[in-house]
């Protein structure tokens, strides 16, 4: 089943590391893609730009409505995701739990519609 | 000799875990699985009367669920579903008349219905629907809620275990510790739910005795699990004092208050032959050892306080809470006197002002100190926080003694 893996992590905390801290965090992101993509579980996983630069776009009764910021004002926010394979949401959720921002975050495990 | 009822009954209420954790395992389909096994017992409700009660009724059930099971794939499955169908039709085929000796895939059920990503209301009503057999409407009665409400939250639940890709099988070495804390926490609250019921009456037996079976059932399924035997234990020797808990007039009646002879001995002796065998140092077991402390004495007088508040001390050591702080207090107060107990509610106050039984507890220690207003006080506190109606008029009765 494919399962789409959403990290929210707080983005003050993010930009609040130092170089060390943040150099070895993606050292560690680093290291989990390349265990998935060997073992031939991942189909994707990006780190997204921080909220500053999101836009929400909107059409109601035909007009466009662009707005500033994300869609929703939350503590913690969407911050980056992977695309896996697995065999069900156990495994989903072991991969889930080995994301370095699990610790100071949380991350959504969403199957897909047509799995 | 039984009627054809009593044997189906008592097959139903046998068998319905082993027999539907099995079509569920083969079909991926828990509506397919429990309608078959439900029509099976029908059938034999109809048929038996005329010819006769099969010499083993559990295989005939078993067998009769099964070709049901396989019908219902023959006719349902469409389109691209036929493929998979094919297959778990051989496999139900390939069983013969032997379903009802193939291993239990009971744990395999028990696992899912109790898997950390269903709601916790969804977990309960699961189980007791999947592994116990009950009903939706006997499920709904015990929670209070509308039966159309609690069929959903089971067909919410079931589409979640499918579309979520929640897997039916036991977890693996490394996750079963966890895991099993989580089944005994469904067992657990089940029970709870039976003991201690918010509203209405207090003791609502039937959960109580359903949490009992599967607690039973887990410690059979996976035996010397110390925590599931302490767990099967514990809920022993509660609900042994069941017929003593309340009065006549079903207000409550406190453990020193309890007639001892109303007692169920024989849950005790078994609760106490599990703690004794296996005396646990996990949070069942400690809870275990504790209530058969209190289920061993025969007088209140006779009860060892001493050792009750030292098992607390440690409960409080391997799972700390606020309640289990009020209860250690209570236990060094009834063995060191009123103003030791005092000392160590009051720092609780800050934790635990929202929950009647802080408040009861204190009021209690301040009567035996002999500090009458202020115990007076405390059970005001308490009454304005009490939702059970027999705990309510306990409480008054209470206050109404100190006051005079």
């Amino acid at each position: 089943m494919k399962y789409l893996l959403l990290i929210y992590a707080d983005e003050r905390a993010y930009e609040a590391m130092t170089d060390d801290e943040r150099h070895e965090m993606y050292a560690a992101y680093e290291e989990l893609m390349r265990d998935l993509s060997t073992k031939g579980l991942s189909i994707a996983g990006e780190e997204l730009a921080p909220t500053s630069t999101a836009t929400t776009v909107q059409v109601r009764n035909g007009e466009r409505l662009v707005t500033d910021g994300p869609y929703a004002e939350t503590k913690e926010q969407l911050g980056g995701y992977f695309l896996i394979d697995v065999d069900d949401l156990d495994a989903a959720i072991d991969i889930a739990a080995r994301i370095p921002s699990v610790h100071a975050g949380s991350i959504e495990v969403r199957p897909l519609a047509d799995g | 000799m039984r009627t054809v009822g009593e044997v189906v009954d008592r097959a139903y209420r046998d068998d319905t875990g082993r027999a539907v954790a099995t079509l569920i395992r083969v079909t991926h389909d828990f509506d397919l699985a429990e309608e078959a096994w439900q029509e099976a017992c029908e059938q034999a409700l109809r048929t038996w009367p005329q010819r006769g009660v099969p010499r083993d009724p559990t295989a005939w059930l078993f067998t009769s669920a099964r070709n049901r099971a396989i019908d219902r794939l023959r006719r349902e499955r469409i389109g691209r579903e036929k493929t998979a169908a094919a297959l778990q039709i051989a496999e139900l085929e390939a069983m013969g008349d032997d379903m009802h000796e193939i291993p239990d895939d009971r744990l395999r059920l028990l696992f899912t219905c109790c898997h950390p990503s269903l709601a916790l209301d969804a977990r309960i009503a699961l189980t007791l629907r999947t592994v116990a057999g009950l009903t939706t409407k006997e499920i709904a009665r015990a929670f209070l809620v509308p039966e159309p409400t609690l069929g959903q939250r089971l067909t919410r639940a079931k589409r979640k275990i499918r579309d979520a890709g929640i897997p039916y099988r036991v977890p693996p070495r490394e996750a079963l510790p966890d895991r099993l804390d989580g089944v005994r926490a469904v067992v657990y609250l089940v029970f709870n739910e039976g003991y201690e019921a918010t509203e209405g009456e207090l003791i609502r037996t039937d959960l109580c005795a359903e949490a009992i079976r599967l607690a039973r059932m887990l410690d059979h399924l996976i035996p010397d699990e110390p925590e599931s035997r302490g767990l099967l234990a514990l809920l022993l020797l509660q609900h042994a004092r069941r017929a003593a808990r309340t009065d006549a007039a079903g207000d409550l009646v406190t453990l020193e208050d309890q007639d001892r002879s109303r007692w169920d001995h024989e849950l005790i002796d078994e609760g106490l032959a599990l703690v004794d065998a296996s005396p646990g140092a996990g949070p069942y077991g400690l809870q275990a050892a504790i209530a058969a402390c209190h289920d061993r004495a025969p007088r209140p007088e006779d009860t060892d306080w001493a050792q009750i508040a030292s098992l607390y001390d440690e409960l409080e050591r391997v799972r700390p809470s606020p309640v289990v702080a009020l209860n250690r207090a209570v236990a060094v107060a009834m063995a060191d006197g009123p103003d030791a107990g005092l000392r160590l509610l009051d720092p609780l106050a800050v934790d635990l002002d929202r929950y009647h039984h802080f408040h009861a507890a204190r009021a209690d220690l301040l009567r035996r100190a002999g500090r009458g207003p202020e115990a007076a006080t405390a059970y005001d506190r308490a009454l304005a926080l009490v939702g059970n109606d027999a705990e309510r008029r306990y409480l008054e009765r209470r206050r109404t003694a100190v006051a005079d």
